[in-house]
């Protein structure tokens, strides 16, 4: 099986909704120190719902085709549907079987976004 | 000169296919393979000698206590020294050095005292003494790395002014450098400093002379010499025996228990307490005797051939870079190095689908390559068992990962 498949390549070499987001209404960021990975996260609401969402960083190809492949799952859903996003659904959208070290790669996006969503909810306890 | 193709039967997991194809073993330097003389020894040990070490009075853990210090002795004569009382068993190096700064630093080091690290330390060195440093509130030093990747000894003798204790290892796991260790321990005795060197790398690549090299303390760890885990040593000498409190404590490590008092036994037991692993020790004995049969003259000069070979081979290669010095002799069997445009996991998964096994990451030496200026490096490391086909392999797989990450993919 290649893990480096045109799915994963196409992810990695053409990111989707890479890029800042000024006056984003979530900015996250996560890092996996033992690799060097850093990403970004940000989103802009519209009611509840993601409007716009961007990413940046630096790290391997499964940990950033990751990152593109999960702007693309959240474009448009529901705070609570972000929320209800499992490891599952990732490695899913992944496609390809990845060994025990490299799930780490395969999630690092989506525990920032876990992250990123716990920060939100602090915040919109704070305003209310 | 050793024949490491005709070396490879002795190891038998090489006979096993990863992703369908022959295993390329390139990761010496993490942990090394086992020749089966070792596995069958530890066997034969469980299956006919096994019993209590230094408990017992009966047949078997008598024949037990006698292969378990023979083992020292072996260990003792592979490093040249004097005595197997100066050798102590540990887990491995880790254990070895937090030893050493829990029984020696606790007790000799004061606030303020000054231990000279270098940049090129491993984890293992560093972290025990960072814990030290804050429980003691001691200065840590560290002196540079040259952009040559060798060991700045100007700013080591500069920072070695006043310290007490000198930790450096003889052989940094990411350049591959040698380190002038008999010069530092000359330099550092001059000015009053004990000397700590971590030999994990140097062990099963050098010759080494414990007598030549005068170190207060040298520590390795027996899985990377072709032993088994669970196995490191500690060698040391009387006059810094005398300065150490015992590490952990509990059964045989004692001369005489009261209800509240002890006298503890003389060293090494002194720093083996409870039943130590002595098919461990025993196993990596096996492993000293198979080396001791191929000469370590003959395998440093083996992996300096191959050494050669893969610095040549890898800087063929366009967007491969090298870290540390060029020159083979510099250096022991392992080569770090990135690869343009490919994460250094990436480039290790990629290699693993074509069965070679390299590690990819810090190398638990992050300071280092924070000084490198990269978050992660590739490393390639060598054992008896390489040859130039393995070499090959890596740069055949280096090229067709190279090729992968340039296709242009169809959107």
């Amino acid at each position: 099986m290649n893990l480096y498949r045109e799915h994963i390549m196409d992810h990695y070499k053409n990111p989707r909704n890479r890029g800042t987001l000024p006056n984003a209404d979530m900015t996250i960021e996560e890092s996996n120190p033992v690799c060097g990975d850093k990403l970004k996260l940000m989103y802009k609401l519209d009611g509840d719902r993601v409007n716009e969402v961007k990413f940046e960083g630096e790290g391997c190809a499964i940990s950033l085709a990751a990152a593109s492949m999960l702007t693309e799952m959240i474009e448009g859903k529901t705070l609570e549907e972000l929320k209800a996003i499992r490891d599952e659904d990732m490695l899913k959208q992944i496609g390809v079987p990845l060994s025990p070290t490299r799930v780490k790669c395969g999630l690092l996006a989506l525990s920032g976004l876990r992250k990123g969503l716990k920060q939100d909810n602090l915040a919109g306890y704070g305003n209310s | 000169m050793l024949d490491p193709a005709k070396l490879r039967a002795d190891f038998p997991i090489l006979t096993r296919r990863i992703h369908d194809k022959p295993l390329t073993y390139l990761d010496s330097a993490a942990t090394a393979q086992k020749p089966s003389a070792m596995l069958e020894a530890m066997d034969h040990f469980y299956r006919n000698h096994y019993g209590s070490v230094r408990r017992g009075i009966y047949t078997l853990s008598e024949e037990a206590t006698g292969m378990y210090e023979a083992a020292r002795e072996t260990v003792a004569e592979f490093i040249g020294a004097d005595s197997s009382e100066e050798i102590v068993f540990t887990k491995n190096a880790t254990e070895a050095i937090n030893l050493v700064a829990y029984s020696w630093g606790r007790s000799n080091l004061r606030k303020g005292d000054a231990i000279v690290l270098t940049e090129m330390e491993h984890h293992a060195n560093l972290i025990p003494w960072y814990i030290l440093a804050k429980e003691k509130g001691l200065e840590l030093r560290f002196a540079k790395v040259t952009d040559g990747g060798r060991l700045d000894m100007m700013d080591f003798e500069k920072k070695l002014k006043g310290a007490k204790l000198v930790c450096v290892t003889h052989v940094s796991n990411v350049l591959g450098t040698i380190n002038p260790v008999a010069e530092i321990t000359k330099l550092a005795h001059e000015a009053g400093a004990k000397v700590l060197v971590d030999g994990a790398q140097a062990a099963p690549n050098l010759p080494l002379d414990m007598c030549e090299l005068e170190a207060d303390w040298y520590v390795f760890s027996g899985h990377k010499l072709y032993g088994p885990t669970g196995i490191g040593v500690l060698r040391t000498h009387a006059p810094v025996y005398e300065a150490m409190q015992p590490f952990l404590s509990g059964g045989e490590m004692i001369n005489e228990v009261g209800l509240g008092d002890v006298t503890f036994a003389e060293p090494p037991a002194t720093f083996e307490a409870g039943t130590m692993p002595a098919a461990e020790a025993i196993g990596l004995a096996v492993a000293i005797d198979y080396l001791n049969k191929l000469g370590m003259d003959s395998v440093r000069e083996h992996e300096q051939a191959v050494t050669e070979y893969a610095l040549e081979k890898l800087s063929a290669i366009e967007g491969v870079k090298i870290y540390g010095s060029k020159k083979a002799e510099d250096r022991v069997g392992l080569v770090s190095f990135t690869v343009d445009g490919i994460h250094p996991h990436d480039l290790a998964s990629l290699l693993d689908q074509d069965g070679v096994a390299i590690r990819s990451g810090h190398h638990c030496a992050q300071p280092l390559h924070q000084k490198l200026g990269v978050p992660a490096t590739a490393r390639a490391s060598f054992s008896v068992f390489t040859t130039t086909d393995d070499i090959d392999r890596l740069a055949t797989s280096i090229k067709a990962a190279q090729k992968t990450f340039s296709e242009p993919v169809k959107a």
